[in-house]
């Protein structure tokens, strides 16, 4: 069996008196995709912003690729390899579509106040291949909105700004991706045409683990290889989805005690 | 769409229309020019001229730019041999250096800044006391007196870090308010009487000697102040746009619009808040620097929270992050009241309507920044 991508040992986290995360072990495997499900408030974001450093955890351990990241920032925790999409979309709608890519991009650019203010034929090179290869991710999610990379973010459909958002987080080639939810608001349509490309993408990037928050049941049982159900903060089942949902305690955190 | 005609036109239309405006007299006049600008914008944004003049700016911009620097150059040329009218020239010159700088801070950061006079008089009192006391060569001073400002600028890094929105406005306001108060009981800064200084000279030019022409005829040594201003306005306004088109900039709308979206993506916040503080507050320096030799007396009185107030309505009017809505804006900021004398006591009355009629019908400001082209004039 290959090594897990992502080890949690015990990951907890509280807020006061408010325990969002309780002794959460979990693990990932590389190339799979892991269906995270559970009751709104069972602390599926607040895992994400664990593991990618915009909440600190109180107790436990993520380790990734080897590497501890419990105690890194949000920025160390993206150069290592990890990154996700939100909940609520939060693209930088006044920007262009290529601006919101090259967000996702950043530790693949140059940031050097010399090299970006006086070596402009350089950053030009870079500028181009850049545009190239985010012109070339976005066709595979979308062939027309591929021709809108100078258009702002603002001025396309929700599936698209999801489509543009999964692009931020794939094109500096993470590691793991972490998918909040990215169905919400869309039709069945909508979702069923995400979910393939996302199938695809995973067809492509051999490797790429991700996690995906999801309350679709049936979108569950299509894409995911594993899921993880929580419920107040702990994991109360893992499993395929077919053992999920015969479990028991799955089936009283969804219908409630008899 | 996109030709160059457009542009040229527009730029030789505000040219002549400043030639008009600075030669105008009489009250009645500057009111009926007042009124014929408002009445061109309304029908120039109803027939889409603005529209096609911002296209061919977009596909233009390199020729348009040098044509607006020869269109400044030919402005003060008509008014050679007018003191007061360079002078201004050059005051709406040097403030547009400085609101440049307070644009990379607030129009492209968000990081907010009320004391832009502030770190305007840091860089006029430093370039006093040096030019008094040492024998640094002045256009040394105007560098040195930027890194001044910018490392006073750094005691405010922390607060402003820290806080947010109108914590940090607070913040800000209070820093402008302290420095004016610690010139005034600060004896030998001047006090509240100030300090004065010798006038620049650069390469063995005096700057403020008169340049003969003929025997009647001669350059008002404020020329010399007009030609540096514009330098300087042309270097903040290339600087501008080399951050804006690089991933700096990149990095600094992301900051403004999202700051724990940045930051999952590897952007250190705090670095490029820093970055675009040290850089703005310098550039406040250096106008500062300039102003404060060209008008050779300066005390606190020319540097309060009012004046960072002006500054800062400069860049609402003009267009948050569009440098040149911020040379519009800051010429008619500055050269209203001047023309305008009945209005002298009511300005800052006429600026509050002004800013909140732009942020209620116009809320990108009179030129809204355009979507960021890295290699502008190309075909992508």
């Amino acid at each position: 069996m290959t090594a897990p991508l992502l080890v949690c040992r015990g990951l907890t986290m509280r807020f006061g008196g408010l325990t969002a995360l309780d002794a959460l072990d979990l693990d990932v495997l590389p190339g799979e995709i892991l269906g995270l499900i559970g009751p709104n408030g069972s602390g599926k974001t607040t895992f994400f912003n664990v593991v990618t450093g915009v909440y600190a955890a109180t107790a436990g351990s993520a380790v990734f690729a080897g590497a501890d990241l419990t105690r890194l920032t949000a920025q160390a925790i993206y150069r290592a390899g990890i990154t996700r999409t939100f909940q609520r979309s939060r693209l930088a709608l006044p920007l262009s579509i290529f601006d919101n890519l090259m967000i996702g991009n950043h530790r693949r650019l140059d940031h050097g106040l010399a090299f970006n203010l006086f070596r402009r034929v350089a950053l030009k090179a870079q500028y181009e291949s850049a545009v190239d290869e985010a012109r070339t991710l976005l066709a595979t999610f979308s062939v027309p909105l591929a021709t809108r990379l100078f258009e702002p973010a603002s001025a396309v459909t929700m599936i698209d700004r999801r489509r543009i958002e999964i692009c931020r987080a794939l094109i500096s080639r993470p590691k793991l991706l972490l998918l909040d939810e990215p169905s919400a608001g869309m039709t069945h349509e909508e979702t069923r045409e995400l979910m393939d490309d996302i199938l695809l993408v995973r067809g492509r990037m051999p490797g790429l683990g991700i996690i995906l928050i999801e309350h679709e049941m049936n979108v569950i049982e299509r894409v995911t290889d594993r899921c993880a159900v929580f419920n107040y903060g702990k994991r109360i089942a893992a499993g395929t989805y077919a053992e999920v949902a015969a479990d028991r305690d799955v089936q009283q955190a969804y219908l409630g005690q008899e | 769409m996109g030709a160059l005609r457009w542009g040229v036109g527009s730029v030789a239309t505000v040219a002549v229309y400043a030639a008009l405006f600075l030669y105008a007299e009489a009250q009645s006049v500057v009111i009926g020019l007042l009124v014929g600008a408002v009445v061109a914008m309304v029908m120039a944004s109803r027939f889409d001229v603005l529209a096609r003049v911002g296209e061919s700016f977009a596909r233009h911009e390199r020729a348009l730019d040098r044509l607006t620097f020869a269109a400044c150059i030919a402005v003060a040329a008509l008014f050679h041999d007018q003191h007061f009218v360079l002078l201004m020239l050059a005051t709406v010159l040097l403030y547009f250096v400085a609101c440049i700088g307070l644009n990379l801070q607030f129009g492209h950061t968000g990081v907010v800044n009320f004391a832009g006079a502030a770190f305007f008089g840091v860089g006029a009192y430093a370039a006093a006391v040096l030019s008094q006391h040492t024998p640094v060569p002045h256009l040394a001073i105007i560098v040195i007196a930027g890194a001044v400002a910018a490392v006073i600028g750094s005691v405010l890094i922390i607060p402003v870090l820290r806080t947010r929105g109108h914590y940090a406005a607070m913040v800000t306001i209070a820093f402008g308010v302290l420095f004016k108060t610690f010139l005034e009981v600060n004896d030998t800064l001047g006090g509240p009487q100030g300090l004065k200084l010798p006038g620049m000279s650069v390469f063995g030019i005096p700057f403020n000697a008169n340049i003969a022409l003929s025997d009647d005829a001669e350059i008002s040594f404020y020329m010399h102040y007009v030609v540096l201003a514009l330098l300087l306005a042309a270097g903040a306004y290339s600087l501008s746009r080399r951050i804006e088109r690089s991933w700096i900039g990149l990095n600094l709308d992301a900051v403004r619009l999202d700051e724990t979206a940045c930051a999952t993506f590897g952007i250190d916040v705090a670095r490029w808040k820093i970055v675009a503080y040290t850089i703005g507050n310098a550039l406040c320096g250096i106008a500062g620097a300039v102003y404060a030799m060209m008008t050779g007396f300066i005390a606190p009185n020319n540097f309060t929270f009012g004046d960072s107030l002006i500054m800062v309505s400069i860049i609402l009017l003009g267009g948050v992050g569009n440098p040149r809505g911020v040379m519009i804006a800051a010429a008619v900021v500055l050269l209203l009241p001047e023309k305008l004398q009945m209005i002298q006591e009511y300005r800052f009355l006429l600026y509050a309507v002004l800013v909140m009629a732009v942020l209620l019908f116009r809320p990108e400001g009179l030129l809204p920044r355009r979507l960021r082209a890295y290699f502008p004039g190309g075909t992508s």
